[in-house]
Order: structure tokens, then sequence, then C-alpha cells
């Protein structure tokens, strides 16, 4: 199978080099070579499963619990000033 | 003492002849002398972990004991906890420390756990050698020449080596049980939903779940019970999941009754010969105990795997995106713009395995092959899981081999991937079908321990830890430890 | 043969609940940036959501109002895309499944009323912002916005004007309002638009569609429909083609421009979030909110035309909004006698002061027991209406009873016979020729002393009743 490796890893966003593109390519074909064998099953009207249990989704209830704590929250960060995360320029 | 259970040392401290401080004194001596060797723990915080303990004794004698006081736990380093380093063994978490606790870390700290440092594994617990830590990797204290398996391979070569009586794991295709099988412990992957995810960095959500490895059942029961338990902060956290006395389920001594069922998809050609030869000993010696074993078949084993390469690294593609230097982790300097910052930290941050997990998925998820590959896989799941459904109505419990093979040398299989993942062939169709799943040792091969792994329905973790129990009653392989690491004097 | 707009609009609704979609942080507005922020929604390792069951109830209330079809389970998705103030890499949405699907918005048009459909509804979180403006080489991100819960309708490629499209906005917007299910405030991003826009000549399938994003102007919004129709159909006429791609309008320079960021073709890899199982609802938990449902403005307008004998125009303007129509039923209630007037006393007289004040109703300085205490001394013939309106600024500004005012100021109206006669007996008496003239014929000149009457009593004399004894007064 032919996976253009450099689309996919701009979609993951992950810079690869031409090198690093060529090395993978064939791995990536490889995995999903073996992957194909699941179109030997034959899964006419079989459900998806997306979570393991037949479970419905909990809710909270709408109350305010998290008081402010930013200053420990951003010491992760690699850049902040005054309270805002600073990134490279977004151009929209 | 060193090769103690967590039971031995309770009872030790709860009859006053040992103190908190001074079982972790004896643990960190240890992971001081025989870490080097392993490479078990990426951190360690000796103090920190003195003054859980004297804050333990201190506890004891002021209220009485908790349910573990005093007992060292290793945690695997893909648990966050605060002050302190939590990386998942990679460089894109370089420099993190998690402003809070997994849910499962603050269950263990008001049970009185003390926390003795967070153990090795493969780069976002992707891998089954432990080979892809950004910390290098890890040795099989069996032979250290061998992996440990994976990914949670520092906490099985941190038990097994007895640098602390017993560890956390997490388990998305086999991540307990595999290094459990391969470094002869005891390794539990509970039902999906049993444990709360809180806290403990996301792999694949629909399939991640954390698990005890320790020496024994009884110890594996022991912290699952306080592992476990409804988790409002995660709703795939089961509110209403049946539930039975953990401790109590380890009493059993023979099978009497047992249905054993031995699908014969897990007795193939190509696994090692002594692995399938220990393992058909292991079910002889249940049939000694009175159980009746079975022949069955759940015959979509063998797509297993190819759904799991499908499933885990779509779901893991979407999680690791929130590794994009904004909030937190690896930034790579100057960043021309922000496309640059993107891709640059994430290709400095990730190594080859994740980057090929993420690459993956992204192309599994990809519009115009979402059905061909991620639909069928999650169509391919539900068979699976109804195989299960369909033996389980023939009998009580299933019993396996964990691996095909026991562990193997490190590099051997690092330039192979697919080879790498077909290591996981028995473990995996348990995560996709969300059961619960333990391995235990049953013998060697080449020398090397061998697992023994049951499969029980939903929620019957307690049918698994009888047969358990009562096979480690009957049997002495829970008492082999490796040699070098001190036992012998 | 002439050109014709196809317009389909998606409106971004932020539902007013205490606590983002799915963390307990406060959705308060205005706060210092990022303290509104937790580890959940900064998309910390390990962090996981938690639906807050106040979104999905008035997600489904909405679905009722507009007439849709409630889904028992709907499930969440994860949109895929990389974003400095899109913490977790995705968005969490509703995808494969909404909770809403299929309703419809009836307008009024020239050639009657048209109905529009709406697809669907489905509940999001919003993004954080990012910041641009007067910064160099970076941005600057805050995230407490981040996770608030987001309703998404998207309606149907239904309308064909600029004027129909900002009908259906305001028929929504003002639904939204009295649902009590946003806040809907434009100006704080609450109620924002997408429109897609592409035109095609009558009769032939739909032209590609541009998507003009983040609007939050109904004027913007008209502004940019008609000018991207335009923009196409000269691109058409020159023999061009239509970009399908997203745009920006711009509303300094009154003009589109092509977004560069989303130039780039879009895979959002939409697949079921895993963190999140099915939302279920039964049918009675359906039933139960539809229950709870308000009066719509359709019905209100209609009921208000019936019961009260109130003109369209009227019942247009007083059902503006949900407190508006409360105050006027308040007001008739107080003051049943007559609901006409009391429409034109709160549309023309109240709502105009407070206009000038720039309130609105639930500012009014005067209660509609008050108002309604006015219209029953205008009634009783304690004041007239001409000096009601004098005593109207008074409470307006003092706030006072309206007995307390007309006291204080004794602008009590003057019915008492004796006094009358008294006043008119001056008038007569301080102009002879006048009373000589209108003996002799001259009957215009009656005016003439009803108006110094009412003058010499400041306006306070029973004007009916200086009518009638100024009558017999003259013989």
């Amino acid at each position: 199978m032919d996976i253009d490796v450099k689309k996919i890893a701009n979609l993951s966003r992950i810079r690869l080099t031409d090198n690093e593109a060529k090395e993978l390519a064939p791995q990536l074909s490889s995995i999903m070579g073996y992957i194909d064998k699941l179109s030997e099953v034959n899964t006419d009207g079989v459900p998806p499963t997306a979570h393991p249990h037949d479970v419905a989704m909990p809710q909270r209830a709408d109350v305010v619990t998290n008081a402010d704590r930013r200053d420990a929250l951003q010491q992760p960060a690699p850049r902040t000033e005054s309270g805002l995360y600073v990134v490279p320029k977004v151009i929209e | 003492m060193p090769f103690s259970t967590l039971t031995d040392i309770q009872a030790k401290l709860n009859a006053g002849e040992t103190t908190a401080v001074q079982v972790a004194q004896t643990y960190l001596d240890r992971i001081a002398t025989y870490n080097d060797d392993l490479n078990a723990f990426v951190h360690i915080d000796p103090k920190n972990v003195l003054a859980q303990a004297e804050a333990s004794d201190a506890y004891r004698k002021e209220h009485g004991a908790r349910p573990l006081e005093g007992l060292p736990i290793a945690v695997k380093d893909i648990f966050c906890t605060q002050n302190g380093p939590t990386r998942c063994c990679s460089n894109i978490l370089e420099g993190f420390e998690a402003p809070y606790d997994a849910h499962v870390i603050t269950r263990l700290r008001e049970a009185g756990a003390v926390l003795v440092g967070k153990t090795n594994m493969d780069e976002f617990a992707m891998g089954s050698s432990s080979e892809t830590s950004a910390f290098g990797g890890v040795q099989n204290p069996w032979n250290t020449d061998c992996i440990p398996g994976g990914s949670s391979g520092g906490s099985a070569a941190a038990v097994a080596a007895a640098l602390t009586p017993a560890a956390l794991g997490t388990d998305t295709g086999g991540s307990i049980r595999q290094p459990a099988s391969l470094t002869g412990l005891v390794g539990l992957k509970p039902t999906y939903g049993r444990v709360s995810r809180r806290g403990i960095i996301a792999f694949a959500s629909s399939l991640d779940q954390a698990g005890p490895m320790t020496r024994t059942v009884k110890d594996a029961a022991l912290l699952t019970s306080i592992m476990s338990g409804h988790d409002a902060g995660d709703a795939t956290s089961v509110a209403d999941a049946p539930s039975f006395d953990w401790l109590a389920a380890c009493e059993a001594k023979d099978m009497k009754g047992l249905r054993i069922g031995k699908p014969k998809e897990y007795f193939i050609d190509g696994m090692d010969e002594e692995v399938r030869t220990q393992v058909e000993t292991a079910l002889k010696k249940c049939q000694d105990l009175g159980a009746e074993i079975v022949d069955i078949s759940l015959p979509h084993t063998e797509y297993a795997v190819a759904a799991y390469y499908v499933i885990a690294p779509s779901e893991a593609s979407t999680n690791l995106s929130r590794y994009d230097a904004v909030r937190f982790g690896h930034r790579c300097d100057n960043p021309e713009d922000l496309e640059d910052m993107y891709a640059r930290s994430r290709d400095e941050g990730f190594g080859s395995e994740v980057k090929r997990r993420i690459l993956t998925g992204t192309f599994a998820l990809s519009s115009g092959y979402y059905d061909a590959y991620y639909l069928k896989a999650q169509q391919v799941r539900t068979l699976i899981s109804q195989d299960f459904k369909a033996a389980f109505e023939q009998v009580d419990i299933i019993a396996t081999p964990t691996s095909p093979i026991p562990a193997f040398k490190s590099g051997e299989k690092t330039d192979d991937p697919l080879t790498m993942y077909l290591s996981d062939i028995f473990t995996i169709a348990v995560n996709l079908a969300g059961l619960p799943g333990l391995s235990q040792p049953c013998g060697f091969a080449q020398d090397l321990p061998v697992g023994l792994q049951w499969i029980a329905p939903a929620w019957q973790e307690d049918k698994i830890l009888a047969a358990a129990s009562a096979y480690e009653s009957a049997t002495d392989w829970h008492n082999q430890y490796p040699k070098g690491f001190g036992g012998e004097s | 043969m002439s050109w014709e707009m196809v317009i389909g609009l998606e409106v971004h609704c932020q539902i007013n609940t205490k606590t983002k979609a799915f963390c307990g942080c406060s959705t308060e507005f205005g706060a210092e940036p990022n303290s509104q922020t937790c580890p959940v929604c900064l998309g910390m390792p390990g962090q996981l959501p938690v639906l807050n069951d106040v979104a999905a109830k008035k997600t489904i209330l909405t679905g009722l109002a507009i007439n849709a079809n409630i889904n028992l389970e709907s499930k969440f998705d994860r949109k895929n895309y990389f974003y400095p103030d899109l913490p977790k890499g995705y968005q969490i949405s509703q995808f494969a499944v909404p909770v809403v699907e299929g309703g419809y918005i009836d307008i009024p048009t020239p050639d009657g009323e048209k109905r529009l459909g709406v697809t669907r509804i489905h509940m999001e979180e919003d993004a954080g912002k990012s910041m641009h403006e007067g910064l160099d080489a970076v941005s600057h991100i805050d995230l407490n916005r981040s996770g608030i819960p987001l309703m998404e309708i998207v309606s149907e490629p239904d309308m064909r004007s600029a004027d129909e499209a900002i009908a259906y906005l305001k028929q929504l917007h003002q639904i939204i309002k009295f649902l009590g299910v946003s806040g809907a405030d434009m100006e704080k991003g609450q109620f924002r638009c997408d429109a897609n826009v592409s035109v095609r000549r009558k009769g032939e399938p739909f032209g590609t569609r541009t998507e003009m994003k983040n609007m939050n102007s109904f004027r913007f919004i008209k502004q940019a429909i008609e000018f991207e129709a335009l923009r196409q159909i000269e691109i058409l006429e020159d023999g061009g083609e239509v970009k399908q791609e997203s745009r920006l309008w711009d509303s300094v320079k009154n003009e589109s421009r092509s977004m560069r960021s989303k130039e780039e073709a879009h895979d959002y890899r939409y697949f079921p979030e895993p963190d999140l199982p099915p939302l279920r609802v039964t049918q009675e938990e359906v039933d139960a909110i539809k229950a709870s449902m308000p009066e719509l403005p359709n019905q209100l307008r209609k009921r208000f035309e019936t019961e009260f004998g109130l003109s369209a125009y009227d019942a247009d303007v007083l059902t503006q909004t949900q407190s508006l129509a409360q105050w006027y039923e308040a007001l008739v209630a107080a003051h049943p006698a007559n609901p006409k007037q009391c429409a034109n006393w709160l549309a023309n007289e109240l709502l105009g002061r407070l206009k000038e004040l720039n309130k609105d109703i639930t500012e009014s300085p005067i209660s509609a027991k008050g108002l309604a205490s006015l219209l029953d001394r205008i009634a009783d013939n304690t004041i007239s209406g001409k000096i009601a309106k004098d005593v109207l600024d008074a409470m307006m500004e003092s706030g006072k009873d309206v007995d307390v005012i007309i006291e204080e100021k004794g602008l009590k109206q003057v019915s008492d016979t004796g006094a009358i006669d008294a006043m008119i007996q001056e008038v007569l008496d301080a102009n002879p020729g006048q009373v000589e003239a209108y003996k002799g014929g001259q009957d215009r000149l009656f005016g003439f002393f009803v108006g110094q009457v009412m003058k010499a009593s400041k306006g306070k004399a029973n004007p009916a009743m200086v009518n009638q004894r100024l009558k017999e007064l003259l013989g």
C-alpha cells in the first residue's frame, strides 16, 4: 500500500525529514498490510463497538468546583506573559 | 525480607516487628544497589519516600492502620503524581510535574501506602519490551540480556528483583500481564471501568486500565480492592459495578466444579514449545485440583491484533495531540512560526515508536480510510466480544498462555515493529472485550518465567482470583526469584 | 436569468450554564485571563471530561422549541485539528448522532410565512481566545472560554436572501432568549454565526459555497452575505469559478477575505469520543423538559392579539423579550379594565422614557403595579391623561407613588362644581368682549373659554365638567 507519509505527518503535526519519511513508509505499509487482514472478516450488519460496556454517560451537576489555580497550572508552560500563554503568531 | 509479599510486610508492621520507615529504607537501599543493573526506576526521591513512611508510622500510632498502611508501592511513570516528575518516559514531557494526583494515587495515599518512585516503561506505554523509553530500556532480572516485557517493564523488573514488593501498571493490550508473565509475577488487568483512568496519561482510552503487579494473587487482590471503585470524574468508570470481598476471593484451595475453557486459538503453531508444555502442565494441575478442562474456540482471535493496531493507534493519535508545546511539555528552540513550533517540538519530543503509532492512527482515521479501517476494526471488536460471550455460556473461566514466548533479547525486535506487535497476540483480545485478565507464574522456559493467563466475564475478577489462588496454593512458582539480587543470602 | 442566493446558517450559541461543558470551571464573562481554567479544560495529561447535566437539558429544550426530534441516544465525537486555543488538539462535539435533529422555524416574509428547516442542533465545547492585536511576532492565548458549552444550530440551505437569513436569526435569537438557554449576547460572542453562501441561476443546482466565519452582529451578517453573493456573481459572470473556502468578514473595510489558516484542506478525523459513553435520555425526561417550556414569542403574539385585542404591531413590540411580555401581563392584571390602554402606555410612554435612559424594562424604576395605579387615576378622573404624563415623569425621577406625587404637586383634578363655576366666572368676567361676541353667534369662541379655564386651573380642572358648566353658564 502506498501511504502519503508526508501528508499524514503534516496532519499529525510531526516534522519528518525526507530520510525519516523514507524509513517510515515501508514500516507503515507493512503494518497497514497486516491490518488489511480485517477485510477477510464478514462484518455485514455487525454494530461497531466504541465502548467496551453498554453503559450510559453519567453527568455532573452544574456547580462550580474549581478555584483559580492559574499560577500552579501555568508552572509547566513553556512561555507565559501576564497570565496568558504565548505562542508564535497565529495567522488567520 | 526483600522478597516478601505485601501481606507479609503488613503482618510484620501490624505485629510491631518493623516500621514503615524501616521497610522503606530497606527498599531504598535495594534500589540504590540494584537499579543501575535494571533501570527499573526513572525517578526516586528518598527524602520524600521516608517522609511518607514517617507520616504512615505516625498515623498508625494515632489512628491505627489503614488497609495499605506503610506498604511500599512503586508507580509506573504513566500515573500523574504531585511533587515530582511525571514523564510517561517521553521527552515531550520534559520537566513536567503534574499539579494533581491520579485518582488511583489519591486512593493509595488515603489507604496509607508509601509511594516509592516512578518506574520505567515504554514511551506512552507503546511497546511490549520497555525499550522505547526516553530513559533507556529495562533489564529483566531473570536475565539482564533480556527485556522484561512491556509496557510496564519497569514495574515488572522492580517487583521481580524485589526493589519494591508491589507496583502499579497499566494495560492497554497486555502491558501488565505480558511483563508479569515475562518476569514471573502476578499481574491483574481489571474489567474496563473498574479502576478510574483519571490522572493516568491516556494511551488508548477505550482499552486502558490500571492494575497491580505483585508476587502473589492475594497481594494483587489487596491492591485492586483499593484501586477500584467508582470515580465520578471518569465517565467510563462504572457506577454500579458488581463487587465482592476481594481478599475472601483468594481463599480458594481447589477448583472443584470449575469449568475452564481452553481456546484452541491460543495454542498455536509458532508459539514456544516449552511455553506450551508449561501451560498444558498447569492445566493438568488444575484438573488435579478438580477443574474440568473444556476445549473451546474463540474464532476471531486471529483478527484481534489487527483490530487493536487500528483502534489503539487511532485513539492514541488524538490523545497525543495535546502535547502541542503550548501549555506544558517540550517546546523547540526558536520556532519560526506556529507550524514550525508544533512540528519541530513534536518531532523532538516523541520517540520513533510513538511517531509510528500516531501516524498509523492518523492514517486509519483520515478521510477515505475511516470505514475500511476504524469502523471495520470496531465491528471486529464486536465479534471478538461476542466470541467471549458465547464461550462463557460453556465455561466459567478461560485459561491461556499469557505470551507465546518467554522474554526475548534486548534489541531483538526493535527493527521490526510488526513482529513486536505480534508478541501481544494472547493479551489483546481481553482489552478489546473489556474483560478482566490475570497472569500468574506457571513455570519456566529456557530458564525464563512463563505466565498462565486467566480470563473471566466482565466484573467477575473473583472467579479469576479464586482459580489463581487455588493454583498458587498448589504450586511453588510464586516463591521463585531471580538470582543476583540478594535473595540468596 | 436572474441570480438567486442560497444561504445556510450555522449558529454557535453559548449555553448559559454556571460551569463549563466538561469541568467545574466558572463560565463568568470577563474574568482575568486563564483564571477560569483547570487541568480538564487545559487538556492536561490524564484529564477526563464529565458532561454538565444542564447543557444537555437546555439543548433538548431548544430542540423542542423548534419542533425537532430528540434523539434518546446521542453520541459525542472528537473533531481533530491543531490550534493554540484548542487545548486537547480536538474539540468534543456531536458529529454522527446529535441530540436534536430535524426542526423548523417560521419567518414572516413579504409573501407570507416561510418555513425554514433546521437540520440539527448538537452540543460541543467552545475554544479559547487567541489575541493578536498589538502583538508583533506572537499571539496570546486565554483559555477561560475553552470548554464553555455550545449548541451549534445548523439550518438547511433554505434562505434565499439576506433578509430571510436575518429574519431567521432574529427569530432564533428571540426563541433562545425566551427559553433562557443562553445569554445570547452577541457582543460577548454568545451568539455567533457562520453563513454558507452560494449563488445560482434560478432553477439550477446549488453552486459552490463559501463559508463566512464567526460574525456576531445582524448588520454585519447582512452586509457579509450581500457582499459575498455579489462577489460570487461577479466571478461567475466573468466566467470564473467560486473557490470553496472559509472567509472572514472585515467589518471595518466592509469586505470579506480568504482565511489563510483554513486554506489547507481539513481532515477532522471525526471518531467516537472514547472518554464519553453515549448520552441517553428517557422519553419521560424529554416530556418533563417539554412541560417546563415557556410560551414562545409566536404563541404569545397570537394570544396578545386575541386575548387583549392588540394590534399585530403592538403585540410584536410587547413580545420582543420575555420580561417585557411578562411586564405587560402584570400591568394588565393590575389594571384589567383597558388592556389596549395598558399597551399604549407601556409601549409608547414607558418604553420611550426608558430608551432615553438607555435602560430596558427589567431596569425600569416603575413597577407594573405603579404604572397600573397611574392608569387607575386616569380612569377614576383623579388626573387627566395629559397630567398623567407629567406624573409619569415625576415617578420615573423620584420613584414615588402616584398618589404621593399627585398630592405633593397638587395635581388632583378639580371636579367640584362650585370651584369650577368660580373659575369660569372669573374667566367670563375678565373677557366681557368675547362673551358678547359668543352670545352674538361666534360659537367657535367656546374653545377659547375652555382653554382659559383649563389654564386658570393649571390643567387640573376636569375637562368634561368644564365643558358642561361653561355651556350652562354661557346660557
